[in-house]
């Protein structure tokens, strides 16, 4: 190349020497900063390569004087955030789930976590307040409990499930289906008997008729006044508090094909930990109908 | 104004003598073919360098236990699954974080879609990630969440999908998916696609069929009559294929190496 470059004259810039129909091209230099910014890109790249994994090898990348693995990182991420609820979730542990509800530490601790795994575990069927959903998602908000409201039983039922086949300790009953084992006019009047209990509007007479087919057919589970049986999940036919709804033709296709509601197990592989599964045990607990 | 007028005296007549470079990048830039050629290499280079390494390096490549190809039933309802457009909303990918640990469970592995073809990673989060969904929710759940989202979750904006549930989907494709899945390298055996109409059906009729080949065949693979209603529909298919999701790998056996 010149060695010595021409000035432009009115710009005192130099040219690149390049001549169109007389007019020349400038070759401006380029600001500092971008300049100083550019070679700063320049020395951080090669800062990186040093010390994070790089470039592949043959049977692995360069591994970086760092050590950094996103694997590793988040195994200490999580293990920083147990050690910090560490002394915490080992009292929730120790301590007896009633005596968790008397001590304000615990019972705070224990309901701000239970509702964080609530939300993300428990919502999307008995939804993000407990109130449920019709069609077999309980409310949490009532006192109407099928397999009972205390917070131990609320526990057992959490940790391992209802009707969940994998869980072995899973809470477990069958209703029949009675299609299967009483006549059409049986199940009718059945309906009108179940409607009854809980002083809907029925036909008084299909329902007296009805009476001896439930003691026979439905007691032993719901009981002869129908108030329901919390060790076999049986619920209260007398409150007014429908599962699956309480109009009486859902009433008789609940007799004629039964139902068969499935929690999962939260204990199984590991799903929740027990200090979490004890924590959203007092958090439902405490959601108001606990018992 | 001409240009002898302006021009500067002392502009040499030679052009300045120039560097070896600067003389063939010259031909380079003057022959359009080359061009591409050398442009088309510089940019193989660069895809090479972020791909090759794929196909070899530990940590894209690791076995992992517990990985088997779909089931017929689960095959099928993965291609409801992406010609409905699930991945648009949902992510098969649950990354290195504190936070997605926590709401999703185990980060995902590579070999955990190592049977997907293509993957389901998804690139944008508008329902919640599904690679541990499986179960994580009872059928019915699924059933109800399927007829109308709000029914469960009243703030949701998933669409409702109701015509899985009365649509009827056959057996008569999936074995050819299953050769086609076995040409991009899944080792689906001749016995596998011989059963396969016989698994499809087994798969969603537990009690009419030969679940116990069918477990032999696809490990852990959940056989239920889904949906409760009789026949397969597309609603059973595409919940056996949720069901399974991320079910595969057992994380209280396998500890992933940190370093990778």
């Amino acid at each position: 190349m010149a060695t010595k470059r021409e000035l432009d004259e009115a710009t005192q810039t130099e040219t690149t020497g390049h001549v169109w129909d007389g007019i020349k091209e400038l070759d401006t230099p380029m600001p500092r900063w971008w300049l100083w910014a550019f070679y700063a890109t320049i020395v951080w790249g090669v800062v990186f390569v040093i010390l994070y994994p790089a470039w592949p090898l043959v049977n692995g990348a360069t591994p970086g004087l760092l050590g950094y693995s996103s694997r590793a990182q988040v195994a200490s991420e999580v293990a920083r955030a147990r050690d910090a609820n560490a002394a915490l979730d080992q009292r929730i542990l120790d301590t007896d789930l009633a005596a968790v509800e008397q001590d304000p530490e615990l019972l705070q601790f224990a309901v701000a976590g239970g509702g964080a795994v609530f939300r993300n575990n428990c919502g999307q069927c008995h939804g993000a307040g407990g109130q449920g959903a019709i069609g077999g998602f309980p409310n949490l908000l009532d006192d109407d409990w099928l397999w009972g409201g205390t917070v131990e039983a609320i526990h057992q039922t959490v940790q391992h499930g209802i009707r969940y086949d994998a869980d072995p300790d899973t809470r477990f009953s069958q209703m029949p289906a009675f299609g299967d084992i009483l006549t059409p006019e049986e199940i009718d009047g059945l309906t009108q008997y179940v409607l009854s209990l809980s002083g809907t509007e029925h036909d008084a007479g299909m329902a007296a008729a009805a009476q001896q087919t439930f003691l026979d057919n439905c007691a032993s589970c719901h009981g002869e006044d129908g108030a329901g049986m919390q060790d076999q999940g049986a619920p209260s036919l007398v409150d007014g508090i429908w599962l699956y709804g309480g109009d009486p033709a859902t009433i008789r296709e609940t007799i004629t094909t039964a139902r068969y509601g499935i929690m999962p197990s939260f204990s199984l592989g590991n799903r929740l930990r027990p200090e979490d599964i004890r924590k959203v045990a007092v958090y439902v607990h405490n959601l108001g109908g606990g018992q | 104004m001409s240009d002898k007028e302006h021009a500067p005296a002392n502009e040499p007549k030679q052009p300045p003598r120039q560097s070896w470079l600067s003389r063939n990048h010259r031909y380079i830039e003057t022959n359009a073919f080359l061009l591409l050629v050398f442009a088309f290499v510089a940019v193989s280079i660069g895809g090479a360098v972020q791909i090759v390494p794929l196909f070899y390096l530990d940590n894209t490549i690791e076995k992992v236990e517990g990985m088997r190809p779909y089931s017929p039933l689960e095959l099928t309802g993965r291609d409801i699954y992406v010609r409905e457009g699930c991945y648009t909303c949902h992510s098969q990918m649950i990354r290195t974080m504190l936070d997605e640990q926590e709401r999703y469970g185990h980060y995902s592995l590579a070999a955990e879609s190592m049977y997907d073809h293509p993957f389901q990673w998804g690139s944008k989060r508008t329902g919640p990630d599904l690679a541990r969904v499986g179960g994580r929710y009872s059928d019915a759940w699924h059933v109800a969440h399927f007829h109308n989202p709000r029914d469960l979750v009243p703030e949701s904006v998933m669409p409702a999908y109701p015509w899985l549930a009365q649509t009827q989907v056959d057996s008569d494709q999936v074995q050819a998916t299953m050769r086609a899945n076995g040409r991009a390298g899944v080792p689906y055996t001749d016995e596998m696609i011989d059963a396969a109409k016989a698994d499809f059906r087994a798969q969603a009729d537990p009690d009419n069929g030969d679940v116990e080949g069918l477990l032999e065949r696809y490990p852990k693979a959940v056989a239920r009559n889904f949906d409760t209603q009789p026949g397969v529909t597309e609603l059973d298919a595409v919940i056996a294929y949720l069901q399974m999701l991320g079910t595969l790998v057992d994380f209280s056996t396998y500890t992933p190496e940190a370093s990778r």
